[in-house]
């Protein structure tokens, strides 16, 4: 079994060598000539306006919570798809009522706006 | 010599032409983007270095390589230096589970074409999938930039989005071979390519993988008309080359995928297995420049509607009807 991961542990080690690798070199080889002005922000050439770490639309933690609980759905769609001829009619009909419960769900957020971007 | 010495032997030099290839593939599909845009908005595009601009890449290394690395105030020292490694690793990775070719024999043993056979391996594409949201996020909120934070929130939003889409799309993939073995995978569609079987399924899974790439018409993460250049507007020399570069072998991974899923992988007549392969890689990458020539932008409301109430409502039914053609056939 490990046999299998080996050359994924390999190829993990020798990808990481070269994203650092790339990263130590330019760093030795790039000039280093910082000054006050050019480590500013960018913001079009103005003086930067308050802080970049500012609070953001709750909007996108909704679609978070959303991913979350579709992805987990999907997680129980994949053990399904490889055994659906073993559980043959009586898996289809689970998975059916399974997916029809999650309309249900996504109808509803749905109706509520969740999806809504204005 | 030893049979295990011999293995790690083969195992390295199988790793080192995949990423030599990769590395390659992903450098030259920066020029032939360059190249092909200019073809299509009708001017020459880079054609000085070397013979019709062929040594470009090796230009663009060495500037980046030699280029000041910027780090802007108050950005997060660590973060902001390893967000683009974050970024590019994944997509390097990817790769170990897709096969290439038929298993060829060399030494008198069988080498399989394909770094990893992992029993696993379409889960293993989806949790690198989800870790490469990592390398935007972390770069875009590092930075200490408005842009940068703007561009890296749209993209958490969008990748997290359009992956639900893509992996429900896969799910008809795996019901017609039953297995998560891409080598199966591809095995099963020998005769017939899955895409006969499920268009639209691989029109979803296409759609998704542009969105996955920030492609456009997808490409809102670093819309430059709006954001500078989102989530890399302050990296600057190597970091922004492996931003760059991650994105590239992304595409070329996500191409190589959507042929193993849909169109049959290496199967072929006539031309050996891995140029078959790569034929198709190409085929989607020229076909991605082609989109971003020819598309316009998406509106962020637009893109957020398409995804949640198209996509993913569409991918859901399209695993039902699957569901119950199989049975019935």
């Amino acid at each position: 079994m490990l046999g299998a991961y080996l050359p994924i542990l390999l190829l993990v080690v020798i990808s990481i060598c070269f994203g650092l690798g790339a990263l130590v070199l330019s760093s030795f080889v790039g000039p280093k000539k910082p000054s006050k002005v050019k480590l500013q922000p960018y913001e079009c050439g103005c003086e930067p306006v308050g802080s970049a770490r500012e609070r953001f639309s709750i909007k996108f933690y909704l679609i978070a919570m959303l991913f979350i609980l579709f992805d987990i759905e999907a997680v129980f769609l994949y053990p399904w798809s490889i055994l659906f001829k073993k559980l043959g009619m009586f898996g289809l009909a689970e998975m059916g009522v399974f997916i029809a419960i999650l309309l249900v769900g996504y109808i509803y957020i749905w109706k509520k706006g969740a999806l809504e971007w204005e | 010599m030893s049979n295990a010495t011999l293995d790690i032997i083969l195992l390295l030099a199988k790793i080192a032409l995949v990423f030599f290839v990769i590395l390659t593939m992903a450098a030259y599909l920066v020029l032939a983007e360059r190249r092909i845009l200019a073809w299509i908005q009708d001017r020459k595009g880079p054609n000085r270095v070397g013979p019709q601009g062929l040594l470009q890449p090796l230009a663009d290394v060495i500037k980046m390589l030699t280029k000041e690395d910027v780090r802007p105030a108050g950005a997060d020292k660590w973060l902001f230096y390893l967000a683009p490694a974050m970024a590019a690793i994944p997509a390097i990775l990817t790769f170990a589970v897709i096969p290439f070719g038929a298993p060829v024999i060399l030494f008198g043993r069988e080498l399989p074409l394909v770094i990893s056979d992992l029993n696993v391996g379409l889960l293993f594409f989806m949790a690198l999938s989800s870790i490469a949201v990592y390398g935007v996020a972390i770069g875009g909120w590092a930075s200490n930039s408005k842009y940068a934070l703007l561009g890296s929130i749209r993209g958490l939003a969008q990748l997290i989005s359009y992956e639900l889409s893509m992996g429900l799309s896969l799910v008809p993939a795996v019901m017609l071979s039953r297995s998560f073995r891409l080598s199966d995978i591809v095995n099963a569609q020998a005769h017939v390519p899955f895409i006969v079987y499920q268009p639209l399924a691989f029109i979803i899974f296409l759609i998704s993988i542009a969105a996955e790439c920030k492609r456009i018409p997808f490409d809102l993460p670093e819309a430059e008309g709006e954001l500078v250049a989102g989530f890399h507007t302050e990296y600057s020399g190597m970091r922004f080359g492996l931003f760059f570069v991650g994105e590239y072998i992304n595409v070329i991974v996500l191409g190589g995928l959507a042929a193993s899923f849909f169109l049959g992988g290496w199967h072929g007549p006539w031309l050996p297995a891995p140029v078959w392969f790569i034929v198709k890689v190409l085929a989607f990458a020229v076909f991605f420049i082609w989109m971003r020539g020819t598309l316009p932008r998406l509106r962020y409301d637009q893109l957020m509607h398409f995804g949640w109430k198209v996509l993913t409502p569409l991918a859901l039914i399209n695993i039902l009807v699957t569901g119950w053609w199989l049975m019935l056939r």
